[in-house]
């Protein structure tokens, strides 16, 4: 818009209830931030509940935490660190103007997001194949892994170390659903939030004097991430010294 | 624009940090550590790498003392949710009732 | 220092918040927070109305012993439907979304909340939990008592317990983003001038409020999520057959359900405050321990929840130690009581209509709160607990505490929210019909519950009908009492007496500017060079004294 305009006006995108974009931008941040705190709370029950069970059935747990499979929760973190960057790098290419990078950093966090929900899949229905989805999510599939004997190596049957129970082993599958299942409803509506981003972005909607959604989406988007580093150790490595394979 | 605009050599170094940090969460998992040691190793690396995310990814670093407190607040609370209720289920085995 | 009168209010415009547009779509589609303030206080009445008519069955099914009005199961689900509602749909929201909407951005000088169209989305959430929750109790009702307790929700009730936990979860974020819009309004929008320590004490309570909102909700939402996978699931995650917890249930709803009863009597504190500061024409005695302690009590509060818990297998210890947290608690509310009464103290009272609740209020919220010190002893609990002991503690902090200052803020800024009086001496005929009313419904109870009648049976041995029966007269006295405001302020929206910008001739900034507001509340962003209660010597006002004589009178 040309001077006089936002002269008069403030920048195009300025809300009439605010007095300068500063004052938008620093309101936006602060919201998103105090939001966050309210997804910290949310989790923070779960993880109180992964907590108690797990001091309650440390060998259950193990054995169960051992069943997952490492590598593709291993690939899994990596693709969303990868993400964390590329979103990183897009507000960095807003902030000093280039759009083109940025929508390509945009378009790289939306698909490595999607990848990781991809491979999430994958997951899942692994363990729906070996009748671990718990309790009776499932109608006319119930919890019912095949538990390995003594010496049998099948990865897809279920080792028990000492003192564990299928019962038990099944309450770790319940906290590992509950947790990675919310995580991901996090992750796809990150990833439907990035979608409006591009639109936006290909549209030209954003400058280095208004970003705020660009870097408010980031913050979002980074504590997502910042979840998914706790459950990852905590959900697939817990009983790896365990192992005995 | 009061912004502070992080370098990209930052960013690039914090996520080759979060990838090593990952690779040694994953290595030290197969490692026997005595007692509960392999708990404290993992979620020390975990909260590290979380640090990084939330300090450079996140701006905290170049943020107002109001969004520290923010932060603080949160893991704050989180603390008083696991502590108070600790207090009820590490204290259960300690009193038997004598009648 | 200026004496009120002199400040200039602009030429009154006959264009305001009201009637600047007209039509459905721009009510329903708007992002003036006065109008969404407006919005709210239709659906709060009507919640108001409906946990009322459980609470009349209630005291109808307890006039006798025997239970002969309704059967147990029935009765199980309407104690819990009038549970359900009343906290979660009526005194949640109540002040922060109908008041503090309204007044926060006119007490900061600010055009309007940091997100109005959030603002309205927490408005259509909370419709979506209502019209669910209204779904659930239409359905078959739900019978597990507001509280959830497991295993009896996830295992063995037969009732719409899902569809009643999905109702108060939707509604959760409705409370979170009002929450949200608070504390960013005031931190980024005060007008310039307007620091910290001149605000109005209303807006330290409300600002407390949404702290405890933000941080609380989101454990019951997870808590409900749980709750409902559990049923849907039988998992076993709160179910003892099954290797789960019940007890971490408990611990998960109480660490936001007790910080909740604070969400409900902070802002009716705040408005307290107000009323006292106001109608006593004097400044608060210790302004900044009055602020201090509405934060104090939002951070004690997260601290008490295991008192809850006294009775179950929660460890002794744990017990001590909420114990004691519990008398802390108490200490903040204490200090403002002290500060409220040594505000009194040598002031000039004028008994209007809202200063008779927030009267009333210091004395209720005090009997509620010292009865609260009874069942924070751990040996008293353990006799009173699951009594009419505990149900008339805490129906005289939430109605006689949080109900009253509603109504005392209603009464005080209903001029300025729709530019009429309602009529004086009606109103202060209700006030006085409510506060016996209640207290010869709930005093009784108090008698009852530590005789050892148990709370939640609808048939009693014969020893406690005597309380019973006052009680349930003390009911309809207070239902009729309560109809009354309804009636007269729907009335004085075609009939009122029209008020001026500022009918009380008061400081607050809200009362600079006309009543209704225009849209974007001043036409001038105000410069705040002053403190908040700086009242003009008594000599320059023209009201002083206890009775208004331009007020109407029927």
């Amino acid at each position: 818009m040309d001077a006089t305009t936002e002269q008069l006006h403030g920048h195009r995108s300025l809300q009439h209830h605010f007095e300068n974009m500063e004052q938008q931008r620093e309101a936006g941040t602060l919201g998103m931030w105090v939001f966050l705190v309210t997804e910290i709370m949310f989790f923070g029950g779960m993880f109180l509940a992964y907590t108690l069970y797990r001091s309650a059935y440390p060998q259950a747990f193990a054995s169960a935490s051992n069943h997952l499979d490492i590598t593709l929760g291993a690939l899994n973190t990596g693709v969303l660190i990868f993400s964390s960057f590329t979103m990183a790098m897009a507000v960095y290419f807003t902030q000093t103007g280039k759009p083109r990078p940025q929508v390509i950093c945009l378009v790289l966090t939306l698909l490595l997001g999607l990848t990781f929900l991809g491979i999430k899949a994958v997951e899942y229905h692994d363990k729906y194949n070996d009748h671990l989805i718990p309790g009776r999510l499932i109608p006319g599939r119930p919890f019912g892994p095949e538990v390995a004997q003594e010496g049998d190596h099948d990865p897809h049957k279920l080792h028990l170390l000492p003192g564990a129970t299928v019962r038990q082993v099944e309450l770790f599958y319940w906290i590992y659903f509950a947790m990675t299942g919310m995580h991901a409803l996090h992750m796809i509506i990150g990833a439907g939030l990035l979608t409006f981003l591009l639109i936006f972005s290909l549209k030209g909607r954003f400058d280095p004097e208004y970003h705020s959604p660009v870097e408010v989406i980031g913050l979002y988007w980074h504590f997502v991430d910042i979840i998914w580093i706790f459950l990852f150790p905590l959900l697939y490595l817990l009983g790896r010294h365990l192992e005995h394979v | 624009m009061s912004e502070h605009i992080v370098s990209v050599r930052v960013y690039v170094t914090i996520f080759l940090l979060l990838l090593l940090g990952t690779g040694l969460t994953v290595a030290a998992a197969f490692v026997e550590f005595p007692g509960k040691l392999n708990t404290v190793v993992a979620l020390t690396i975990a909260v590290t790498k979380a640090t990084f995310v939330v300090l450079y990814f996140m701006h905290l670093r170049y943020s107002s003392r109001l969004v520290w407190v923010i932060v603080a607040s949160a893991l704050f609370w989180m603390a008083i949710l696991f502590a108070l209720t600790f207090s009820d289920y590490l204290t259960r085995g300690w009193i038997s009732v004598g009648y | 220092m200026k004496p009120i009168e002199s400040f200039e209010i602009p030429e009154p415009s006959k264009v305001n918040y009201i009637n600047a547009q007209y039509g459905l779509k721009s009510w329903l589609l708007t992002k003036d927070h006065k109008r969404i303030a407006l919005l709210y206080l239709g659906s709060i009445t009507f919640f108001f109305f409906i946990g009322g008519l459980y609470a009349m069955m209630i005291r109808l099914e307890l006039l006798t012993p025997p239970g002969d009005f309704m059967q147990s199961a029935t009765y199980n689900k309407v104690f819990t439907q009038h549970g359900i509602i009343m906290v979660f749909f009526f005194l949640i929201p109540s002040i922060p979304a109908t008041l503090g909407n309204f007044l926060i951005p006119m007490m900061i000088g600010a055009k309007d909340l940091a997100f109005p169209r959030i603002n309205l989305l927490s408005w259509y959430i909370y419709m979506l939990g209502g019209v669910i929750t209204i779904y659930a109790l239409l359905a078959g009702g739900v019978d597990t008592g507001w509280t959830f307790y497991t295993p009896f929700s996830t295992t063995f009730s037969n009732t719409y317990v899902v569809a009643a936990g999905l109702g108060i979860f939707v509604n959760g974020f409705s409370s979170i983003l009002t929450g949200l819009n608070f504390i960013v309004t005031v931190h980024t929008m005060r007008a310039p001038g307007m620091t910290w320590f001149r605000l109005p004490l209303f807006v330290w309570s409300l600002y407390a409020t949404s702290l405890v909102m933000i941080l609380g909700t989101p454990v019951i939402a997870i808590t409900i999520l749980l709750l409902a996978f559990e049923r849907l699931a039988h998992v076993g995650i709160f179910d003892p057959a099954l290797g789960g917890d019940p007890i971490l249930f408990q611990h998960l709803f109480w660490f936001y359900s007790h910080p909740a009863v604070y969400i409900m009597v902070l802002p009716s504190m705040g408005v307290i405050s107000e009323l006292i500061a106001n109608f006593s024409r004097k400044n608060i005695f210790g302004y900044s321990f009055v602020a201090f302690s509405s934060l104090a009590i939002a951070v004690f509060g997260f601290l008490v929840w295991g008192h809850h818990l006294f009775v179950t297998s929660q460890s002794v210890y744990a017990g001590m130690i909420f114990s004691f947290l519990s008398f802390a608690v108490a200490i903040p509310s204490a200090i403002k009581v002290f500060n409220w009464t040594a505000t009194l103290y040598k002031s000039s009272i004028s008994y209007d209509t809202p200063m008779l609740y927030a009267l009333g209020f210091i004395g209720l919220f005090t009997v509620g709160g010292m009865t609260g010190l009874f069942l924070a002893s751990l040996a008293v609990d353990v006799h009173l607990s699951d009594t009419y002991f505990v149900v008339a503690h805490f129906h005289y902090i939430m109605v006689g505490g949080a109900l009253m200052g509603y109504l005392g803020g209603l009464h005080y800024w209903w001029p300025k929210i729709s530019g009429r009086m309602y009529p004086e001496g009606w109103g202060r005929f209700s006030a006085l019909v409510i506060f016996v009313g209640f207290n010869l419904t709930f005093l009784p109870q108090f008698v009852a519950g530590y005789l050892g009648m148990p709370r939640r049976y609808h048939a009693y041995p014969p020893e406690f009908q005597v309380f019973n029966v006052l009680s349930t007269a003390g009911a309809s006295i207070l239902g009729f009492g309560m109809l009354i405001p309804a009636i007269y302020f729907v009335w004085s929206m075609r009939y009122g007496k029209h008020a001026e910008a500022n009918p009380w001739h008061l400081p607050g900034l809200e009362w600079r500017t006309q009543s209704p507001p225009p849209t974007e509340n001043f036409a001038v962003t105000p410069i705040v060079t002053w403190e908040a209660y700086e009242f003009a010597p008594a000599e320059e006002t023209e009201v002083v004294g206890k009775f208004r004589p331009e007020m109407e009178r029927i």
